[in-house]
């Protein structure tokens, strides 16, 4: 295999890493500091996706950007609702939503799963020509994929650190003590998923318009990915500031899309993808609980050994 | 300053499982009372800081709070007024965050975009080295890595950062080792005196309930029984209330936990 085809799938994996981990930082704010679970994360993708190709497709390649982000907000706000103010188990809220959104994603696509940008002028076909006669021509989609991370981790970096963010961490961080003080969850809560979703929602956007085509299953399984993603961030970079911890972020995300990658070439199947990210969750959740629980085990084992059955 | 009017409040109503839990109290606070608040468990202690707080809405009754009628007005609106104190030194702060982001989300001040400023963190740091615990060098530390008596000393600073109306304290120094107690309780002390605060203190120290503050209430079955205060407080024994409390109830005193010395 020679150096610029290894080049070409190394490039093809930090795109789509980049790219994804905008997902990963909206699961950063939603699971990490708000401690949801947002499972209507794999609709919310599909649905920026499926709005900003429409709106791109209309002839409006940068108001496709806002406007996936607005869409994701929307549902995002949907979520917090349900689960605020309806008495619905956050779990649900995210099922029921993800649920939802499927019709509501392919009636956006004007009822059709698929809709082609071949031919679309999108953000990256414009970047694309003013790149062409410069070094980095080929590099539309890194390019604006790590501008957009870029400016999501500043956004976050201030953000959490305002008196609202704060807030929304203490929302996760001790609810005890939220529900005694002046915060009040119902806010944080709805304003830290509206945030969070407009983050899923531009991922999804600028998956599409770099793909150039939305399938109603681009964001099927998205969740996981995301989780696996920030997982395998935390372990590199767990603690520290809240800026150093958002690089952790994007840095799982490409660590796993390096490692996907590098199993497909080991004749790794594609359809493998999904159980991968199962199976990387999976041992990221369980290891540490399994961790605390082996001293327990081993006092049994020898008590039992010891008296002798 | 607070005033309770016939506040009643029945768990479960109908059901097996019903408990009267207030029984038409009544109490008016001046503004600088600070009232010491004894009962055997299962009195309503907690159930009557519960109803001053808006952790629920009582049955009937009416609860005005300077001037105001806040009977059902929400927790967290009626949480600027009111700050309050656990028993549970974990309740009262985030672990995964810094003393000094607990410590801005407490002060309030600013919009909800503002950011902390330089002199608030200065200020922030003066507080924290009124608490003598060398917590004013640790300020970018998590405040999961404290111990429980620091953690109590952060949260009254967080709780009268800005001083609030009404100070609401649960038994706080119940879980903390006797000397940590002690130094809690004589911070606490310290701050009620200097911002004149008006506060509600439960302990199950008999004898602390009579030499803090100026007025102690004893409370049994979600009533208030005795209301001590002035002349018939001065002098009075740990023995005399536990008289007065068999005299009015009928039974002796029975609490696990409490203190008699």
């Amino acid at each position: 295999m020679s150096l610029s085809a290894i080049w070409g799938l190394v490039q093809t994996a930090l795109e789509l890493g980049v790219t994804c981990s905008l997902t990963v930082l909206a699961l950063f704010l939603s699971y990490s500091m708000l401690n949801v679970c947002d499972l209507s994360t794999d609709g919310c993708f599909t649905l920026g996706a499926a709005v900003g190709a429409v709106v791109a497709i209309a002839g409006h390649p940068y108001l496709s950007i806002p406007a996936a982000m607005a869409a994701g907000m929307l549902s995002g706000f949907v979520t917090a609702v349900l689960q605020t103010r309806m008495g619905i188990d956050s779990l649900l809220a995210g099922i029921i939503v993800n649920t939802g959104l499927y019709s509501i994603n392919i009636a956006v696509m004007g009822k059709s799963s698929l809709l082609n940008m071949n031919k679309t002028e999108t953000v990256f076909t414009k970047v694309k020509a003013l790149l062409a006669d410069t070094p980095l021509a080929g590099y539309q989609e890194l390019l604006i994929a790590l501008a957009a991370v870029a400016l999501v981790i500043v956004f976050l970096t201030l953000f959490l650190r305002t008196r609202l963010g704060l807030a929304i961490r203490a929302t996760g961080d001790n609810p005890d003590m939220v529900r005694s003080s002046s915060i009040n969850p119902v806010f944080t809560t709805t304003v830290g998923l509206c945030v969070a979703n407009a983050f899923t929602g531009l991922s999804g956007c600028l998956l599409a318009q770099s793909q150039k085509s939305v399938n109603i299953d681009i964001g099927s399984g998205m969740v996981t990915i995301a989780l696996a993603s920030l997982l395998i961030g935390q372990t590199f970079l767990g603690r520290g500031s809240i800026a150093k911890r958002a690089v952790g972020m994007v840095l799982g995300s490409v660590i796993f899309r390096l490692v996907y990658t590098i199993a497909l070439r080991l004749n790794m199947p594609a359809f493998m993808l999904k159980l991968v990210s199962s199976v990387i969750v999976i041992i990221a959740i369980a290891g540490p609980y399994l961790k605390t629980q082996l001293p327990m085990l081993e006092k049994r084992l020898a008590g039992s050994r010891k008296g002798g059955g | 300053m607070l005033t309770l009017q016939n506040i009643s409040k029945t768990f479960n109503p109908g059901t097996v499982n019903e408990k009267t839990a207030l029984t038409d109290v009544s109490l008016h606070l001046e503004k600088g009372d600070f009232v010491t608040i004894i009962g055997a468990n299962g009195a309503g202690k907690s159930t009557l800081f519960n109803a001053i707080a808006g952790s629920f809405f009582p049955d009937t009754g009416r609860i005005e709070l300077d001037g105001q009628d806040v009977t059902f007005q929400p927790e967290f609106k009626r949480a600027k007024a009111i700050g309050r104190l656990f028993q549970d030194p974990m309740r009262g702060s985030a672990p995964a965050m810094t003393i000094e982001e607990n410590l801005a989300l407490a002060a309030a001040g600013g919009g909800w975009l503002s950011h902390v400023s330089k002199a608030e963190k200065a200020a922030f740091r003066d507080k924290l080295a009124l608490l003598d615990m060398g917590l004013e060098d640790r300020m970018r530390q998590p405040v999961g890595l404290l111990s429980g008596g620091q953690r109590q000393a952060l949260t009254l600073l967080m709780a009268t950062m800005v001083p609030p109306k009404l100070l609401l304290l649960d038994e706080h120094t119940a879980a903390l080792d006797p000397s940590t107690a002690e130094k809690v309780l004589a911070l606490t002390q310290d701050i009620v005196r200097e911002h004149g605060l008006t506060c509600l203190m439960i302990t199950h120290n008999m004898s602390s309930a009579l030499e803090l503050g100026n007025r102690t209430l004893m409370m049994d079955s979600g009533r208030i029984l005795l209301d001590l205060k002035g002349d018939a407080r001065q002098g009075l024994t740990v023995s005399d209330l536990l008289r007065m409390f068999k005299e009015n109830v009928g039974k002796a005193l029975d609490n696990d936990r409490m203190l008699l010395s």
